[in-house]
């Protein structure tokens, strides 16, 4: 009787162990897997691929009165850098044609100057601070950011044929329609001497201008 | 003239109308780590706090404009979010991001370094723009363009410099340097004089940067030319000039 018992528990063993053989060499075939998984992907963050918007380039138009030649349209192109929320430097070309003195109408034919030099153009860099950077409300739905700054800088002028040195100074305000689009707002003094009516004299020369700038 | 303008209109305006077609931005999601992080209403100290975003809110970083992220929160509100803010928020793997704040190492180990300034040369005004690379922190190359505007000439000058500052990790940073480049003259309309001019220079300077803060430096430099001269006698002209300097 025991041993028939016996005999079964064998059978049933012999039977199972082919099985408990393949569980056993299963976990061999799991050690490969690890290679295939892969680790998950990094998810960094790359701080010097976020846009960057701290260049502002943009035109402008305006009168510009230069000292005795009568006040004239003047166009110009600018570039900005802001470096801080407090600084910008500033780099503008601008082109203008000068009018006729007074004493060049008054007497007729007398022109002191050829067509050539009446062409007028100034380059200049300048450093700008944003004094009272703020918000300006429309009505009570509307609020956009913007500011006064004061800027002054040197540059040169092309006045009457001659390169003169010239700096600059004035204030400005900025008005943001959007995050990348500035209405700008421009009084500007350019500074320089000539003796081109006789004796040295510093010419004052008033631009009023206005603009607009994209920031990139 | 007319028709420079229009050309220049053209071109700006072609170029406005490229710039929103750019290709899609990069915008990545950070997680806010401190108890909160505030949201002004435009990149400047004195912009009111709108909104706070909490601890554990994941906001996507839109753009940056000097010291100023714009984000988004969860709640699809925007604003502006101060660097060292910033600086306390994670990746989504929860590693802390390194967002750029600039203090005087990063003066004595920047590489590129653009400035303009302006002074005397011999008695004429000068208007320099300045460009300038690091090899080493304590040697540096310098390409500078300058005008001259004199009361009787003006010109233009041209210098290649190697400049050497002994100590860059200081505030007050001495430098010295030496160099070569052109020098072209021409005289004013007004006065009757030979022609234009154009010779060899050499020169040696001696320098002082001062780091003011983030990115800029103030720096005044003097330099000795020597003139070469098809004439027998070389000539020695001074310049000083002071100017600012932003380096990336």
């Amino acid at each position: 009787m025991d041993s028939r018992i016996q005999r079964i528990f064998i059978a049933v063993l012999a039977t199972l162990m082919p099985a408990t053989g393949a569980l056993a060499a299963q976990p061999k075939e799991l050690e490969l897997e690890p290679l295939v998984v892969r680790e998950p992907e990094r998810r960094e963050v790359k701080v010097d691929q976020i846009d960057t918007e701290d260049f502002e380039i943009g035109a402008y138009a305006g009168i510009l009165n230069v000292q005795d030649f009568g006040s004239n349209a003047v166009y110009g192109l600018r570039a900005d850098y802001h470096v801080t929320e407090d600084f910008f430097l500033e780099g503008v070309y601008a082109r203008s044609t000068l009018g006729e003195t007074s004493f060049e109408r008054l007497s007729g034919d007398v022109q002191l100057l050829t067509d050539d030099q009446r062409e007028f153009n100034y380059y200049a860099l300048s450093l700008g601070y944003n004094i009272f950077p703020g918000e300006a409300f429309v009505g009570s739905r509307w609020a956009f950011r913007g500011g006064l700054y004061l800027i002054a800088g040197a540059g040169s002028s092309d006045f009457a044929g001659d390169e003169r040195f010239t700096v600059n100074a004035g204030f400005g305000y900025r008005l943001a329609a959007t995050d990348w689009l500035m209405l700008r707002l421009d009084v500007r003094d350019y500074v320089f001497q000539s003796d081109l009516l006789g004796s040295d004299e510093t010419y004052h020369n008033l631009e009023l201008s206005g603009g607009l700038t994209w920031f990139f | 003239m007319t028709a420079r303008l229009a050309t220049t209109t053209v071109a700006f305006a072609l170029l406005v109308l490229c710039m929103p077609a750019t290709a899609k931005k990069y915008q990545p999601e950070v997680v806010v780590s401190d108890p909160y992080v505030e949201l002004h209403t435009g990149p400047g100290r004195g912009f009111p706090i709108f909104y706070v975003a909490a601890q554990g809110d994941r906001i996507t970083i839109l753009k940056e404009h000097t010291d100023w992220y714009k984000i988004r929160t969860p709640r699809r509100k925007e604003g502006w979010v101060h660097v060292s803010q910033m600086a306390s928020t994670l990746d989504l793997d929860g590693e802390s991001i390194e967002f750029p704040r600039y203090d005087v190492d990063d003066f004595a180990h920047r590489r590129w370094q653009f400035g303009v300034g302006g002074g005397d040369f011999d008695g004429a005004r000068v208007i320099s723009a300045t460009g300038s690379f690091a090899l080493t922190p304590n040697i540096r190359t310098e390409l500078v363009g300058s005008q001259l505007l004199g009361d009787y000439s003006d010109g233009y000058m041209g210098t290649l410099s190697l400049v050497m500052s002994p100590f860059p990790n200081w505030r007050l940073s001495p430098s010295f340097g030496i160099g070569t480049g052109v020098v072209h003259i021409e005289p004013q309309t007004t006065i009757v004089q030979s022609q234009d001019r154009t010779d060899e220079i050499v020169h040696a300077s001696v320098g002082l940067d001062f780091y003011i803060s983030d990115r800029f430096i103030f720096n005044v430099i003097y330099k000795r030319h020597t003139v070469l001269t098809s004439r027998d006698d070389n000539e020695e002209i001074d310049e000083w000039t002071a100017g600012f300097s932003v380096f990336l």
